[in-house]
């Protein structure tokens, strides 16, 4: 890209440079000795085009729309349509979720991301007694198709695309979502939306897992299998950085450790017959937005020049769709402090701006109530508006990847790249992720950054502003969401309810079924949504896998 | 003081985010303390017979799930239920603070919620145990 010529000139201008800089900083020193970005890694204080000398434009960026995707997977990005806008939501029951999807829908959020309750999370119905105190509480409680039903009422499944944030139940919850999508006279063919499902990011940093590693894997690569054949415009998975950085890891941490996790399901639906072509393209990713915009936006052009590189490299994809990575967004919650809370507002803005510049597909946005609380109405229209505002107002979205060529930006890209791809490597000497993750490696490797973190905030090393610096005294706020404590009585009776009135000799013949189909290599996906159709509940349906599969069991290293 | 402060750091009910429990579990064992983590989705009869049988000094419980109000009063009921006087019982999370006279009514005896430094709670955990 640079001739050698002119990068000894610039070598030269840079010498003259530092000289100046040297006495510059004996008179007025620099505001810190070492400056480090967001994650904790060394920013120099220039970027000249000696810091990216062997860059080549068209090995490392290309085309936007184009092998290796650093400038986004779309030809013209938003200048064709925005991303998506999706707000996280669900809390208490079913009808009150349906209230709040319907006023997302009519302020212009463009698709629906369900939240669930932990018991519904963990394959619990809501009045088992590890249920007690958490129905309703970080999202909606489901307990059957009935809960489903009320969920989507008069909401066109073939119309809305709805992300579901579940993952080891991912299978019962799709199961249900098709057969709402059956009542309402929408074939599976249509359906178009996104399960979490990635279950190794739960081991790692999340802990809403039910089964062991192996029987866990199965069930993904049986999803992918059946929505190939039965669901084609469903996105199967959602590989999630997302919470391995709110665990505390780096931003090269959350792409290695992501994309690694990506290779072993990758790996897996190979090892059970599946052509990489044909599960591929449905594979998306789930990535944060912390407050520096600029690793923020190398790490989403690293992590989608890595997993092309990996998917034609590695896998032998042939498809253009199969390497290019698809990736949702969300701003970081662990960046929001419960200290002047609307300082978050622009918290929120300046990740958006991260997320948007880095060409992301879809966004949510966090409200500045949420290191309190679930977000109240008000509040996450605000979160909403700062993503309608940076799509109509601010310009970014006109061009397509407009940071690309800054020193910096590049330079940075490719320093992400590289740390991301020595821990994949490291991961591969292991015998890949869920190897990893069963050594508590990954697990280690995060808590380490994460108490790093903690003590660079507690000596002063790192500003958060109205927490270490700025503080003020404040009134305790006001007007915070608060979910009914009756939800748990709510939900008890329906499940009364609907098993005094189902067909139960149907019911116990399904999950007979199902238990059957469980000591096989049959793909549980059609028993599943059998199961689901007699309106079995989610803790009937997962306690059967939980009898033939076992549970994982946690190791804890501090 | 003849051993060091034992602390259990608990996870109580299904949430399943545990960095903070796990970077105060770590500034407590390098305040000197010994720090025994019980992993995540304890019971809160779990949290009370590990307390016993470890024979800790204080239960420090994370809990971001909005179920405090329910989980916490129920481990100092069971250590009442017990006839155990002398552990420290204090919370952490993202708990509002509108619940927090609740919880100190029912026996929490101190709640930090999010941007306190570990040294608050370090301080409040030397200054406040009640080993007899």
């Amino acid at each position: 890209m640079f001739e050698k010529e002119k990068l000894a000139k610039v070598k030269e201008s840079l010498n003259a440079y530092e000289a100046k800089v040297a006495e510059t900083i004996q008179k007025r020193p620099e505001r810190k000795e070492v400056f480090e970005s967001g994650s904790g890694s060394v920013v120099n204080r220039l970027y000249t085009p000696l810091d990216i000398e062997d860059f080549d434009y068209e090995r490392d960026l290309g085309m936007p729309g184009s092998f290796p995707y650093t400038r986004g997977v779309q030809p013209t990005m938003y200048r064709g349509r925005f991303w998506t806008m999706r707000m996280y939501a669900g809390f208490a029951t079913a009808e009150e979720s349906n209230k709040r999807y319907k006023y997302l829908i009519e302020q212009g959020s463009m698709g629906l991301s369900v939240a669930f309750d932990l018991p519904t999370q963990i394959g619990y119905d809501s009045d088992h007694p590890l249920s007690e105190g958490e129905v309703g509480k970080v999202g909606v409680a489901i307990d059957s198709l009935a809960d489903m039903e009320i969920l989507f009422d008069g909401i066109p499944l073939d119309k809305v695309s709805t992300s579901m944030t579940i993952n080891a139940p991912a299978s019962v919850l799709l199961a249900m979502y098709i057969a709402v999508a059956e009542k309402q006279g929408v074939t599976p063919d249509k359906l178009r939306g996104t399960i979490q499902n990635d279950i190794l990011k739960e081991y790692i940093a999340r802990g809403t897992y039910i089964f062991p590693t192996e029987a866990s894997m199965r069930l993904i690569t049986n999803i992918f299998e059946y929505c190939s054949k039965n669901v084609p415009l469903w996105n199967t998975i959602s590989i999630s950085g997302y919470h391995i950085r709110e665990a505390g890891s780096t931003a090269a941490q959350e792409v290695g450790f992501t994309l690694a996790d990506g290779i072993a399901y990758v790996e897996a639906a190979i090892k059970a017959g599946l052509d990489v072509d044909t599960f591929a393209p449905r594979l998306s990713f789930f990535f944060n937005a912390h407050n520096d915009i600029l690793e923020e936006v190398a790490k989403y052009r690293a992590a989608r020049r890595l997993w092309a590189r990996i998917m034609k490299e590695r896998f032998g994809a042939k498809k253009p769709k199969s390497m290019a990575l698809k990736f949702h967004t969300q701003t970081g919650g662990s960046t929001l402090t419960a200290q002047q809370p609307e300082n978050n507002i622009v918290r929120v803005a300046i990740q958006t701006l991260a997320a948007v510049l880095g060409g992301t597909q879809s966004l949510h946005t966090n409200s500045k109530d949420e290191a309190l609380a679930l977000p109240t109405e008000d509040s996450v229209r605000v979160a909403l508006r700062t993503q309608q505002i940076v799509a109509y107002e601010s310009g970014v979205a006109d061009t397509v990847d407009p940071l690309a060529g800054s020193y910096y930006i590049e330079a940075k890209t490719k320093e992400i790249e590289e740390e991301a791809m020595k821990y994949i490597k490291k991961i591969d000497e292991m015998g890949g992720a869920p190897k990893a993750i069963d050594n508590g490696y990954i697990q280690q490797e995060i808590m380490d950054a994460a108490y790093n973190y903690q003590k660079d905030i507690e000596t002063g090393k790192r500003i958060i502003v109205g927490m270490n610096k700025f503080q003020i005294e404040e009134e305790a706020p006001k007007g915070l969401l608060k979910v009914d404590p009756s939800v748990g009585e709510l939900q008890k009776k329906k499940i009364q309810e609907l098993k005094a009135k189902r067909d139960n000799e149907l019911v116990k013949e399904r999950l007979e079924a199902l238990r059957g189909a469980c000591q096989t290599d049959e793909n549980l996906m059609p028993y599943i949504l059998d199961a689901v159709r007699a309106y079995a509940t989610l803790g009937e349906i997962c306690g059967v896998m939980r009898e033939v599969f076992g549970e994982y069991q946690q190791s804890v290293q501090l | 003081m003849d051993r060091p402060i034992r602390v259990l750091v608990a996870k109580p009910g299904l949430d399943g985010h545990d960095r903070g429990a796990k970077v105060i579990a770590r500034a407590l064992r390098d305040a000197g303390m010994e720090v025994i983590y019980t992993g995540l989705r304890q019971t809160p009869e779990q949290i009370v017979n590990a307390a016993i049988q470890e024979d800790v000094d204080c239960i420090a419980m994370s809990i971001l799930s909005g179920a405090h109000n329910t989980l916490l009063p129920n481990v100092v009921e069971l250590l009442k239920a017990e006839n155990v006087d002398d552990i420290l019982v204090i919370g952490g999370g993202v708990i509002p603070d509108d619940d927090i006279p609740f919880l100190k009514e029912k026996g929490i005896e101190a709640v930090f919620t999010p941007g306190t430094p570990t040294s608050v709670t370090i301080d409040y955990i030397k200054n406040n145990i009640k080993r007899k």
